[in-house]
């Protein structure tokens, strides 16, 4: 497969869009010249000559942002091919708005030594549709008993580690994670929650849970782990990253940790900022994931939590599943769901609806992942790769299972009117996705 | 009625007008018109999809089918191509292709009757999902418990024992407060809701609290395995303190009564003394349970020949 993303590119110019980008602190009507891959040049509107470029953009109306970045996706290469490939899920990234995406360590095998990760490593180059970083285990196998090889995996590309869907329990072996990680300069991304106390639940534990007769999974279970994670980023100085935070006093912990300035951050998604527990009384598995669709109190804490800049990131938990895993018993079918097609719109609408600021908005979805990810992405910076998402702020659509590029369809948004859409994707200068042409 | 999935979302009018059905029916069982066939069913298959063993409520469903003069299938998860690997929804709709006119579901996983309801187009009957709901269940124990009680408006009833994973419990919560009773729930922390409270029911953590107030004690069974999963120290310690036996029972009013949903752990929940003393109702639960089965069938099955079949005869439900 050709590589998509080297080779010649041309010159480009957006004109008359509104750029934001909090990088820079920008926020106002700019042209932006690409040559050569990178940001060239970001001026008043008109005073590049289109002369300049080979191909023109009019973005009159549209919001000219830094590429997007998600740190948080499954693309289930190698061993998943059913579920999603490489080639796929970074098509559905570029569709949805992302330049760069981190996929976790769980495919089959697990990415937790140095050959796994050059294998991603080597088919993002050949068949990926924008930036692929890799995210290597902190465990190997995932099983919580033995580091991966931490260093060896940062060699080939690693940005970040963990052990994702599989907490690490041992909290000495996370101690020890955190300790190791710290030579070479990685974050460690904890999913929390204490799998003894989810034990067989599914669903938020609660006053639903119970009259649905599904086995409760309690907030105290990543509220917990949330604190030990906090408690030893304390006693190891190690950076750790909350992955798609759901509770109110989950962010309580977070808050205190950051007030004491301690490297802790957190990340939200889509789903936990949108919904809650109850879209799970009609037992569609669509609304199955972990940590489970929380209430409507913590709902509105996380949204406050990104107003804030409590909540550093935005990132999805991109989780394909075929029917297979999902078109089952509730409590039998896998967790998650897709979501590369739909953050943007959907948390788009706190924009609009006034939650949060456009700025604190695109800086989740910029800035925050990538100093995370310590990349030098998510910046319109003149000199730096241009990596541009033109979106369509106001355009009212509905999402429609042909829109998908995901191998898997498992969302709960099919059938929902969304307002803005992607435009155009640009990454590393080339166009990796028109909406006008798809 | 298009399907029976829960107790929930039943109108007072619907489980009267069940009951009332069930109490005409009985007439044709064993009373005055007995031997004269109802046939309501007559033509109708209905599958028994059991994806969870049962005694009680899959061979009450078959002779409740058969005494309206349906053709009863019964289909067990044990000896099909479940144990293939062939998924629910499958089974399902391949049984359906063959021309089901009704499931009687029992699973394991809550929500799978509403899961059947939405992948195909057979009405459905939830004969017990997981922890969620067993409406027929609770059906006949209001049956029973009126008939005995002749009424079940202002009783006090006391249901005891493992309440968080019971759908038994569910089920009969919400219709016998739909029928103005005054329901209490009594068990282990470890084996009561997080938050009772939010059931609409009062709840102690002794039955020696709740018993002596009691029209009617529900005991329910105990899983044997909660001891594994740190519910329980043990069983007998569950005997020693929530089990139901001959000094407890001491406690109860002259003329309340036991109700137990089977099948009994004898020496655990009830002592075999009073499981068989005559203020216990099981065995009446069980009778009830195809009249009203029985009622609840024609009600999903055949609605609009049931409301005729009643006006011929002359009854009013």
């Amino acid at each position: 497969m050709p590589n998509r993303l080297s080779g010649p590119t041309e010159s480009i110019l957006i004109r008359g869009g509104r750029v934001i980008d909090p990088s820079q602190n920008l926020d106002s009507e700019q042209d932006i010249l690409i040559e050569d891959g990178k940001i060239a040049a970001i001026d008043k509107p008109g005073a590049i000559p289109a002369s300049r470029a080979s191909k023109v953009i009019e973005a009159k109306g549209m919001w000219v942002l830094p590429g997007l970045l998600d740190i948080h996706v499954h693309l289930r290469e190698p061993g998943l091919e059913y579920k999603e490939t490489i080639e796929t899920g970074t098509r559905a990234a570029v569709a949805g708005g992302f330049t760069s995406v981190a996929c976790m360590a769980n495919t089959q095998p697990v990415n937790d030594t140095p050959y796994v990760t050059a294998f991603i490593r080597e088919r993002a180059k050949s068949s990926a549709h924008c930036r692929v970083f890799p995210i290597g285990a902190v465990t190997k196998g995932l099983k919580g008993e033995e580091l991966a090889e931490i260093g060896g995996m940062v060699s080939e590309g690693v940005k970040a580690l963990s052990d994702d869907g599989m907490p690490v329990m041992n909290s000495y072996l996370m101690r020890k994670a955190m300790d190791y990680s710290k030579a070479f300069g990685v974050p460690i991304i904890s999913h929390a929650e204490d799998w003894n106390l989810v034990g067989q639940g599914v669903m938020n534990e609660g006053p639903l849970s119970n009259s649905l007769g599904l086995r409760g999974n309690p907030a105290a279970a990543e509220e917990i782990m949330v604190a030990r994670e906090i408690a030893l980023c304390r006693l190891t100085k190690a950076p750790v990253h909350i992955a798609h935070i759901s509770t109110e006093i989950a962010l309580e912990h977070v808050r205190r940790a950051k007030d004491a300035g301690l490297p802790v951050t957190a990340e939200a998604s889509p789903h936990h900022l949108t919904l809650t527990e109850e879209c799970v009384g009609t037992y569609d598995t669509n609304f199955k994931m972990a940590p489970p669709l929380r209430n409507e109190k913590d709902v509105e804490a996380l949204q406050k939590a990104v107003a804030e800049g409590l909540v550093d990131v935005i990132a999805t938990d991109h989780a394909p599943h075929g029917l297979i895993d999902k078109a089952l018993e509730f409590d039998q079918a896998a967790n998650g769901i897709i979501g590369l097609q739909t953050a943007v719109p959907l948390t788009l609408k706190l924009v609009h609806d006034g939650v949060i600021s456009l700025k604190r908005w695109v800086h989740a979805l910029t800035v925050g992942p990538s100093k995370l990810l310590n990349l030098p992405y998510g910046t319109l910076q003149v000199g730096k790769a241009a990596d541009v998402t033109v979106l369509s702020p106001k355009e009212i659509w509905t999402l429609d299972s042909s829109h998908l590029f995901s191998k898997s369809h498992n969302t709960p948004f099919l059938g929902w009117k969304l307002q803005g859409r992607i435009d155009k994707t640009i990454v590393g200068g080339k166009i990796a996705y028109d909406s006008d042409t798809k | 009625m298009k399907h029976l999935i829960a107790a929930a979302d039943l109108k007072v009018d619907e489980i009267q007008k069940i009951l009332a059905v069930a109490k005409i029916f009985s007439s044709y069982v064993g009373g005055k018109n007995a031997g004269e066939p109802i046939a309501l069913l007559q033509g109708k298959t209905v599958v028994n999809l059991f994806f969870e063993n049962s005694t009680r409520t899959r061979t009450s469903f078959e002779i409740a089918i058969r005494r309206l003069g349906g053709g009863a299938l019964n289909f067990s998860a044990s000896n099909s191509s479940v144990q293939k690997g062939e998924t629910l929804i499958d089974t399902a709709k391949n049984i359906a292709a063959m021309g089901a006119h009704c499931w009687v579901v029992r699973h394991a996983s809550a929500g799978s009757p509403s899961v059947l309801a939405k992948n195909t187009s057979v009405p459905v009957i939830n004969a017990g999902d997981g922890f969620h709901e067993h409406p027929t269940q609770g059906l006949l124990d209001a049956y029973t418990i009126q008939e005995k009680l002749g009424k079940i408006a202002g009783k006090r009833i006391v249901i005891l024992g493992d309440i968080a994973h019971s759908r038994v419990a569910r089920s009969n919560i919400y219709i016998l407060k739909k029928l103005g009773a005054s329901v209490a729930v009594c068990g282990p922390p470890t084996l009561l809701p997080p938050n009772p409270e939010v059931l609409g029911v009062d709840f102690a953590y002794r039955p020696e609290e709740l018993l002596p107030q009691a029209d009617v004690v529900m005991a329910l069974r105990i899983q044997l395995e909660r001891q594994n999963r740190h519910q329980l120290p043990s069983i007998a310690e569950y005997s020693k303190f929530w089990g139901l036996n001959r000094e407890r029972a001491k406690l109860l009013k002259k003329d309340a009564i036991i109700l137990h949903p089977g099948p009994v752990n004898r020496g655990v929940e009830l002592d075999p003394e009073v499981a068989d003393s005559p203020t216990s109702v099981i065995l009446d639960q069980v009778a009830n349970g195809v009249l009203v089965r029985m009622a609840v069938l024609a009600t999903v099955v055949n609605e609009e020949g049931l409301n005729q079949w009643l006006s011929q005869k002359g009854h009013r439900a």
